[in-house]
């Protein structure tokens, strides 16, 4: 579903321009990477709105009141109950990719537009970020090789360690990818849904299915906000609780 | 088409059979807990959370491997 243009299917479409290869690699923007910035500029300017907001007084007003409740609900259901102890380092992260991808999702249920989160580069990156984090806030914690050791669950036999040593590596690994695929794989499920219900009048050729097919795309599409606001939970929450457990280990 | 469309076709259906059991043996579980103990129902709806995401990240590489062997064929 990326592309290089932007189609306003009965109104014409937009190209984008584009940029000439550099080292032989097409760099020019897809539809995803321009809904990215248009994401990535709707939050400077609203979250920069917000943080004006508190100038005056702590009494937030009806703009800045509505982003509080998404940020309070950020650190007091999500950072402070997985994390614990020091986890105000990690919530400017873990506000940034709530709101990113909350974001991203919300654009792509606008017509016209195109879910960036549906895109495997966008959530693996994503994801990246969170194993970085995950990593380096253990090393913080518990020191280099503490952190590396207590990967390990202590109180296993010794010859269980050649074993036990590539799964924990293994898991370390494929939790972001898990993470990744499923932002993936839940932003394109209900956009392939919903073009499949509506395909189902140009492959059956009547007009008679479009009712019962656009009444279910309709639903699919309500499923998809709470889906969108699901995800964006989901994404943030399990990547605070892979830094808890990599920031506390003992438990 | 080939088998590899069937293939994909039966996989897809089988993780959904899975995954629908799985979940919904997991919010069963706890919609009884939460009924049982209404004061905690907040914290066993944040746990059912997580656990139904997992379980769905599970179903979901049965689903891309479905996609890779229909798109393959």
């Amino acid at each position: 579903m990326d592309g290089k243009v932007i189609d306003f299917a009965p109104f014409g479409e937009l190209h984008i321009p584009q940029i000439p290869k550099i080292f032989g690699l097409d760099i020019t923007p897809t539809k995803h990477v321009f809904f990215m910035w248009l994401a990535a500029i709707l939050l400077i300017i609203i979250m920069t709105k917000v943080a004006k907001g508190y100038k005056h007084s702590l009494i937030p007003k009806k703009f800045s009141g509505f982003f509080e409740i998404m940020i309070v609900f950020v650190r007091d259901e999500i950072a402070k109950p997985t994390i614990g102890i020091g986890y105000e380092k990690f919530l400017p992260y873990l506000l940034t990719a709530f709101f990113f991808i909350l974001f991203g999702n919300f654009l792509g249920l606008i017509p016209y537009s195109a879910t960036f989160t549906s895109n495997i580069g966008v959530t693996a990156t994503l994801a990246a970020f969170t194993f970085i984090m995950t990593q380096f806030g253990g090393m913080r914690q518990n020191g280099v090789w503490g952190y590396c050791k207590g990967l390990v669950p202590h109180g296993i036999p010794l010859w269980l360690l050649p074993l036990m040593i590539p799964v924990e590596f293994l898991g370390l690994l494929t939790k972001p990818f898990a993470l990744a695929i499923r932002l993936f794989a839940n932003m394109v499920a209900g956009h392939t849904v919903i073009l499949a219900l509506i395909g189902l009048i140009f492959f059956m050729k009547t007009i008679f299915v479009a009712p019962v097919s656009i009444g279910f795309a309709l639903f699919i599409y309500l499923l998809e906000i709470l889906v969108a606001l699901i995800q964006a939970y989901i994404f943030t929450m399990l990547s605070s609780l892979f830094i808890g457990m990599a920031v506390h280990q003992d438990h | 088409m080939d088998l590899a469309h069937l293939a994909a076709g039966i996989g897809a259906g089988l993780t959904v059979i899975g995954g629908g059991l799985g979940i919904g043996k997991l919010a069963s579980s706890a919609m009884e807990a939460s009924g049982r103990q209404p004061e905690a129902a907040g914290a066993i709806r944040t746990s059912m959370i997580i656990a139904a995401a997992l379980i769905e990240g599970m179903s979901f590489f049965g689903l891309v491997i479905c996609i890779l062997l229909a798109l393959k064929a």
